[in-house]
């Protein structure tokens, strides 16, 4: 049962060009695949293992840049790749280092401040970033001779990494590891005492959602071929965290759900109302104070307890509404 | 010479700004232990609020203080009707504090357009008065003066009354205070409230230098964030030492490495990080 509806989904995945047809709408299954990689890795360090960060954009927008710079100083694919990846895990570790030194909130605050640095840099460093007017690139590169220039092209390359971001953190919530990781959120202090590096198993998580982080910003500039401040903004952040609380935290399905549902509501709504962020703010709010737990496991809830209420009224209904026994 | 006085003069003038704005965000911080991710939002609408005051004709000193209480207003009902119903969920809170800030912020664009507005420097405080030998802006001179009333103002409440023992008594220890019978859930509606006012306070009247634009919230609150982080929480002389420096950081930094100055800005607080981690957020276990 599982396997065959893995199947129809891969299958749903792998032909969404086809019956989609309009490449408008091929360009916004894009942009989720994308989103969804940057929800998984950010949905390790906030779900897995409970830090919640406001900087994350951040780590995504290093790799655009460093990207952009290396494609536009005549490097190939693997180079900027390669390279891409190296400037993320560079700034992932400073990040996780001056993070980790705080938790909870003193987390959440120093996530903020390093996240407006790189922004101020972005912004402000203008021979390096280009300021405001940001770094664009001609054409988007062809690794290995594959042209990505169409549409359905680029969506089937950004569908493969996708399905490995998946595979990845499949293999992360089930290993050792991610038992581990779950551990330091939920006892840290047992952990400590049963012997295992607290730190350095944040440390590593955070490296680890700093690297798919930076491979959907790398996937970005490739989507976008333009990279501009607000690429790294705290809204841009804030977007990221509202596709993995919405979707719901430490699930694997959460935040790619939450990443479709940003995404499909930033087009529907930028369509009506040229006031994307003040939507952004109201769903932010209301999932929290109503859903707190994300839409997916919220939903389950609501399913299981509106089944619940159904059959206890079709078996007893002279006792009508009963509380669970 | 005289280019380095005319920054100083600056950078005391920003560092009383950022006192008003971060006294209020460090007592939040300290007594409901949250970061309020609104209060860049409440300088920001106090500022707007000014402007439509004085196009309505109040008179520039009669716009900040109704602007102050409507912000102060604005800050109570989001206490009371939001954050009261996530009590003891801190970390929702500051989701829903980003989240409204997201939205004051759209509003205000919405509202007041895009567009950046000056604000006129009321009309006896313009030019410049003569001082040791030399000339000051008497705007920026009057600012230092209103956050110095205010310091004493607010050290005097906190020091002096019943209600800022009570403050000092639930910072300290939130349970033990409520075992004494003090109400601290009323000392959250009030200090948030406060603090929102004084935000919105300062937002007028730093407005004649900064002048009000979309975007002012995202400026002020890292700003104010560096403060807490560097003064520490809870504490009135924290936040006085902490805005001084950063209002001589950011003033010097601007005009010495332009396209660093958010790195000389964040430098300091990053060296407190490393250096003493406790030191931080000192008193708050989280």
């Amino acid at each position: 049962m599982k396997r065959l509806a893995l199947a129809v989904a891969l299958l749903a995945l792998a032909t969404v060009p086809f019956w989609v047809g309009n490449s408008y709408y091929v360009n916004i299954a894009t942009q989720i695949l994308i989103f969804a990689v940057l929800a998984l890795g950010l949905n390790v360090l906030v779900g897995y293992a409970g830090l919640v960060t406001l900087g994350h954009a951040a780590l995504f927008g290093v790799s655009a840049y460093a990207a952009a710079t290396l494609i536009n100083a005549g490097h190939g694919s693997v180079v900027v790749a390669i390279g891409a990846s190296v400037a993320t895990l560079v700034v992932t570790a400073i990040f996780a280092i001056l993070a980790l030194r705080g938790t909870g909130l003193g987390f959440v605050m120093i996530t903020v401040a390093l996240g407006q640095i790189v922004w101020g840099i972005a912004y402000r460093w203008i021979s390096l970033t280009n300021g405001d007017n940001g770094i664009s690139i001609t054409a988007r590169p062809a690794p290995f001779g594959l042209s990505l220039t169409s549409a359905p092209a680029f969506y089937w390359a950004t569908l493969v990494v996708f399905l490995v971001a998946v595979g990845a953190m499949a293999m992360f919530v089930a290993s050792p590891f991610g038992a581990a990781l779950r551990g330091t959120r939920d006892q840290a202090r047992r952990m400590s005492a049963l012997g295992y590096n607290v730190w350095l198993t944040r440390f590593l998580a955070f490296l680890f959602s700093g690297f798919w982080s930076g491979v959907a910003g790398l996937l970005y500039l490739y989507y976008n071929q333009f990279v501009s401040p607000q690429t790294v903004a705290l809204s841009a952040s804030a977007e990221a965290l509202l596709m993995v609380i919405a979707g719901g935290t430490a699930t694997l399905l959460g935040p790619i759900a939450g990443a479709a549902l940003v995404i499909i509501m930033k087009d529907v709504a930028s369509a009506y109302i040229e006031r994307w962020n003040f939507v952004l703010g109201a769903i932010f709010v209301v999932i929290v104070v109503f859903m707190p737990e994300g839409l997916v496991p919220g939903s389950v809830r609501l399913w299981r307890w509106a089944i619940a209420s159904l059959r206890s009224r079709a078996t007893a209904p002279a006792l009508g509404r009963e509380s669970e026994p | 010479m005289h280019l380095w006085l005319i920054l100083a003069v600056n950078s005391v003038t920003l560092g009383g700004l950022l006192f008003l704005l971060s006294a209020g965000f460090s007592l939040i911080f300290g007594l409901m232990r949250i970061p309020n991710l609104t209060h860049g939002s409440m300088f920001m609408l106090g500022a707007y609020f000014g402007v439509s005051l004085i196009a309505a004709g109040t008179g520039f000193w009669l716009a900040a203080l109704l602007a102050g209480l409507g912000v102060a207003l604005f800050g109570a009902i989001i206490e009371r009707f939001v954050l009261r119903r996530l009590i003891g969920a801190e970390l929702a809170q500051v989701l829903v504090t980003l989240g409204l800030s997201f939205m004051v912020a759209d509003a205000c664009l919405m509202l007041w357009g895009g567009d950046p507005i000056s604000v006129e420097t009321p009309v006896a405080l313009r030019g410049a008065t003569a001082m040791l030998g030399m000339a000051f802006p008497t705007y920026r001179l009057a600012i230092i003066l209103i956050a110095v009333v205010i310091a004493v103002a607010l050290w005097g409440l906190l020091d002096r009354t019943r209600l800022g023992a009570m403050i000092r008594a639930a910072v300290d220890d939130p349970a033990m205070a409520r075992v004494v019978g003090i109400r601290v859930s009323h000392l959250f509606t009030i200090v948030f409230s406060l603090g929102a006012g004084l935000a919105g306070f300062a937002g007028v009247i730093g407005a004649p230098i900064l002048s009000v634009y979309p975007g002012l919230d995202q400026d002020m609150l890292p700003l104010a964030l560096v403060v807490v982080i560097l003064g520490g929480t809870g504490r009135l002389m924290g936040s006085l030492v902490g805005s001084f420096v950063v209002g001589f950081l950011y003033n010097f930094g601007q005009a010495l490495f332009p396209e660093l100055a958010y790195v000389v800005l964040f430098l300091p607080m990053l060296v407190v990080l490393v250096v003493r981690p406790q030191g931080l957020f000192g008193r708050v276990t989280l």
